[in-house]
This record gives C-alpha cells, sequence and structure tokens, in this order.
C-alpha cells in the first residue's frame, strides 16, 4: 500500500521537472537571466532522475551507480575542458549522445515486451520503431556532423546521386522493416537489420553536405536528438520525456528555420543540393582585369585610429584563428581613443548558431555591443570602417546585386557600402559558396593578408603608437 | 492503451507549442548556450535508461543495452548543463566590469 504513495508521487514529480525545464527555458532570454534559468533546468533533470530511482521496479543499484558515474566523470571532464572554438562539434557529439541514449532504450523495451508478447501491441510497437529510427539517424548523424567539424570527414559536400538514391533504398526498406515488425512478427534479425539500416542512413543523410551548412545540420540534429527523447517517452508512456523532448524538438526547428532564412534557402536545398561544389570554376575567369588594394598594419592602425565609428564582423576565420581575444584588444584600445565600436554577426557566421556570439562573449566583450545585420545596414554609410575577420560569403554584395547568384537574395552584412572596409584573409581565395567576392575589388575596400590573429595584434600594436 | 497514446500525443502538441513560444523570444546572440542547453534536456531520456535498466532482470542484453544509454545519457545531462553554465557565466560576467 504504501507503494501506491510512490506511484503518484512519482508522476508528480516529474511534472515539476517539466516546469522547471519550461521555466528555464523562459530565463534563457535574457544573457542576465540565462545562468540561473541553465540551473533551474539542470534541478529539474536531478528532480526526474530521482523520482524514477523511487520506481518500485528498480531493485539493484549497483549498475545503475557505475552508468551514472562513468557519464558523470566523463560529462564533467568534456564541459571543464572543451575549448569554446570547438563549440560546435562539442554540440554535434552530445547531441549524437542524446539520441543514441533514446534509440537505446527503444531497443531494450522492444527486447523487453518480445520477452512476453509474439506480435507487439500496435501502439508501442509504432513508438518503438520510431524511437530506434530517429535514436539511430541521430546517432550516426551527429557522428558524421562531428567528423565534419573536426576534419576526419571531408568538409566539402559530397554531390553524388548515388548517395540520394541509396538513400532513398534504405529509408523504404528500413520502413518495410518497421511495418513487418509491428503488423507481423517480432524478429531480432529484421530488428538489427533496422537499426543498422538506420545507421546508414543517418551518415548519408550528413555526407553530402557541406562545412558551412554545418550550422543548419547541427540545429536540425539537436532537433532529432528531442524527438528522439520525446519518441522513448511513448515508448515508455512517459510525459516526462515527452514534454522534454517536444520542447527541444520545437527549439532545433526553430533555430534551423533562422539559419535558412538567414542564407535565403529552404531546407530542402541545404539537405540536398550539395551546396559549394559546382560554381567553383566559374568565380575564377574575371580575376585578371581587376586588382585587390592590399594594406598594411601602419596604415590600418592610421585609418581605425582616426575614425569615429568602427564596426567588426567575424567569421568562421575568427574561430580557426582563435582571434576572438585579439579582437577585443583592439577594440578595447580603439574605444580608449573614443572611436565607437560594435560587433555584427551574421546570423551563419561560423559554424552553429550563435557561435561567434560564445567567442567573443569568451573574450569578454559586452553583449551590448554586439548588434545584428539589420541593426547596422541601414546606416552603414556613417561607418567609417568595417573590419571583416575571416568571413567571406556574409559580406558578399553578389547576394544583393546578382539574384541568379547561388547566394542571390542572402541577408549580408553591406560593408561594401562602408566608407573603408578592411577584409583580414590569407588570400583572394572564393568563400564556401565557391564564388568570387566582388567586395575584394572595390575602391573602398582593402585587404589585409595574413592570419587573423596576426593580422590583429600588428594593427593593434601601431595603433598604440600613435 | 490507446487512451495512454493519445494523451501522450496531446502533451506532445501542447509541448511543442509551448517550446514554440519560448524558444522564438531568446535572442540571436544566446542561440549557442541555447542549444546546448536544450540538448541537455533532451538527456531526460536517462530517465528512460534507468527504467531499462531497472526493469532488465536477469535479460543481460537488456541491462547492458541500458547501461551503454545510462552512460551516454548521463554524459548528456552533466556535460550539456556545466558546458551551458561555463558559457552562461561568460555572457553575464561583462556587466560587473
Amino acid at each position: 500500500m504504501e507503494m501506491s504513495g510512490f506511484s503518484t508521487v512519482i508522476p508528480l514529480a516529474y511534472l515539476a521537472s517539466a516546469v522547471l525545464f519550461i521555466l528555464g527555458i523562459k530565463r534563457l532570454s535574457h544573457p542576465e537571466t540565462a545562468a540561473g534559468g541553465n540551473r533551474l533546468a539542470a534541478i529539474g533533470m536531478l528532480l526526474a532522475v530521482i523520482a524514477t530511482l523511487l520506481d518500485r521496479a528498480i531493485l539493484d543499484f549497483t549498475w545503475i551507480v557505475a552508468g551514472l558515474a562513468v557519464g558523470g566523470l566523463v560529462g564533467v571532464v568534456m564541459a571543464r575542458t572543451v575549448k569554446m572554438t570547438a563549440m560546435p562539434e562539442m554540440v554535434a557529439v552530445f547531441n549524437g549522445f542524446g539520441g543514441a541514449a533514446s534509440g537505446l532504450v527503444a531497443v531494450g523495451e522492444y527486447l523487453r515486451e518480445m520477452q512476453s508478447a509474439e506480435v507487439l501491441a500496435i501502439d508501442s510497437g509504432v513508438s518503438i520503431m520510431a524511437g530506434t529510427l530517429i535514436g539511430a539517424v541521430t546517432f550516426s548523424g551527429s557522428m558524421i556532423a562531428f567528423g565534419k567539424l573536426q576534419g576526419f570527414v571531408t568538409g566539402n559536400a559530397i554531390s553524388n546521386p548515388l548517395v540520394k538514391f541509396s538513400a532513398g533504398i534504405l529509408l523504404g526498406f528500413a520502413l518495410v522493416l518497421a511495418v513487418y515488425l509491428v503488423g507481423f512478427e517480432s524478429n531480432l534479425v529484421f530488428y538489427w537489420s533496422l537499426i543498422a539500416a538506420a545507421l546508414i542512413l543517418g551518415v548519408l543523410f550528413v555526407i553530402p553536405i557541406g562545412g558551412a551548412d554545418m550550422p543548419v545540420v547541427v540545429a536540425l540534429l539537436n532537433s532529432y536528438s528531442g524527438l528522439a527523447a520525446a519518441s522513448a517517452g511513448f515508448v515508455l508512456e512517459n510525459n516526462a520525456l515527452i514534454i522534454s523532448g517536444a520542447l527541444v524538438g520545437a527549439s532545433g526547428l526553430i533555430l534551423t528555420g533562422i539559419m535558412c532564412r538567414a542564407m535565403n534557402r529552404s531546407l530542402a536545398n541545404v539537405l540536398f543540393s550539395a551546396f559549394g561544389t559546382t560554381a567553383a570554376s566559374a568565380g575564377r575567369a574575371t580575376d585578371g582585369d581587376r586588382v585587390a588594394t592590399p594594406i598594411e598594419a601602419e596604415d590600418s592602425a592610421m585609418v581605425l585610429g582616426y575614425a569615429s565609428q568602427v564596426i567588426f564582423v567575424p567569421g568562421y576565420g575568427l574561430a580557426v584563428a582563435q582571434a576572438q581575444h585579439r579582437v577585443r584588444e583592439l577594440a578595447d584600445l580603439l574605444t580608449e581613443r573614443g572611436v565607437s565600436v560594435r560587433y555584427c554577426v551574421h546570423p551563419v557566421a561560423g559554424r552553429m548558431p550563435g557561435h561567434m556570439n560564445v567567442l567573443l562573449a569568451e573574450a569578454n566583450v559586452p553583449y551590448e555591443q554586439l548588434c545584428e545585420p539589420e541593426d547596422v545596414n541601414p546606416d552603414m554609410e556613417n561607418i567609417d570602417v568595417a573590419v571583416v575577420v575571416g568571413a567571406n560569403d556574409v559580406v558578399n554584395p553578389l547576394a544583393r546585386d546578382d539574384p541568379s547568384s547561388p547566394i542571390g537574395g542572402m541577408p549580408i552584412i553591406e560593408t561594401d557600402r562602408a566608407k573603408t572596409c578592411i577584409v583580414i584573409k590569407r588570400s583572394l581565395s572564393v568563400g564556401y559558396a565557391g564564388i568570387d567576392n566582388p567586395l575584394f575589388y572595390l575602391r573602398n575596400n582593402r585587404m589585409f593578408f595574413g592570419d587573423a590573429s596576426d593580422a590583429l595584434a600588428r594593427i593593434t600594436e601601431e595603433v598604440k603608437q600613435l | 492503451m490507446e487512451g495512454t497514446l493519445l494523451i501522450g500525443l496531446y502533451v506532445f502538441v501542447l509541448a511543442m507549442f509551448v517550446g514554440f513560444e519560448l524558444i522564438t523570444k531568446v535572442p540571436p546572440t544566446l542561440h549557442t548556450p541555447l542549444m546546448s542547453g536544450s540538448n541537455a534536456i533532451s538527456g531526460i531520456s536517462i530517465v528512460g535508461a534507468l527504467l531499462v535498466i531497472g526493469r532488465a532482470g536477469d535479460a543481460h542484453l537488456m541491462r547492458w543495452i541500458g547501461l551503454a544509454a545510462l552512460i551516454l545519457a548521463t554524459i548528456n545531462v552533466v556535460g550539456g548543463f556545466l558546458v551551458t553554465d561555463r558559457m552562461l557565466q561568460m555572457f553575464k560576467s561583462k556587466d560587473a566590469s
């Protein structure tokens, strides 16, 4: 009889943790309250775990303690040691782990139900198959995304019709297996085949997508990891999992939408068009008659030191060169001289949503100095100097001027309209989209060739001399 | 049984709407912490992992699967919340200076 008390307490505790998750996410809407929000969510998670441990089905705690200890230790070490520039990789890995955990929960339930029944009940059967599929796709897809971000797997878009074709076949195969397993008989060999097909499907889904489209992929996989948790919730008939999974699923979907809009491309185009492979040869031919004007540290310092309004436009190159602290040093020096400095961050700059903001935050840039393209573009004419650090496609005027260009219609930061634009870049090479950037050859543009970190340090030294 | 599935669907759909409402209010500056934080929340499958281990009884395979799920989910939860906290502290600290 005492036990029946627990069976009401447990769902109520789950409800409380769902409320804590919602309040936690609500507080994420402002930098000041966000850290508290994250802690609320963590408390919600702790509550859910404790409530689950009260479940009377759990008799033996040795395995549980071992699992919690190992996972907790690895989690702490990873969270403490990861570099901020490697956050996209970290999120990709965690997405994968979350997906795998949810998928394994579905597998475990399948094995359990097989012990007792010849054929699965239709509702739990559907949930188990969905959980298995989504979990496996999330896992292998995230691992490939991680590989691409890390450089183990080629970051190039691989456009091979065979990839799409085999993905289609595999998806069909997996669905047929799922229907058979739910509708006709439980069969372990078929079930393992379903898992294998889903794992390969996840690989094929991410492989064709190029490096700079990773913000979309990481956001989408984030959404999948939520949906995987929700389907595990359907499997276990557990509302805590369903609610949390739905929240995360929604979050990932919104971010995916924001990223796609920031590139003026549809999700289907991002996922299936193998962007950035075809146009690479087109841009080169026109280089001959145009000259990009180089600039050195001393002149850059002059222009910047006597400006009244400066914006910095960071891109993936900033992350690669770990130049976030250097930018801040230069910006601080300029601010001391009375220059008004802002950082303009394009939503798809970097390799995940908000990537640049985190790096700048790490370098202690006040978030009040961060702004978005639509804040800056209207009065770009009043900006004395726009410094582009390791960005390319997001400042390419072709996006605005040539609707037929592969990036046509993508909202950009219009640094070409600033009085002076300085682009810090290693060479004149094309950006990720594989197209030429006319900005480099404009009369108000100067190219500072070199590594971003080194270049910024040299400019900073020269500004000190002024 | 059908009732439970249906209620689950209600809960799922309504929670999605709550999620959409909440997340559209998160500014782009905080998108990375939002991702890693919500990712930690998706580690809620830790609950499922605990139940799988708990219900495994003598079934060895199930127990191992539960353990693998538990380890992965715990990494996701612990690592996710901690790294989000680390990031958010950086967003906060500037105001003091």
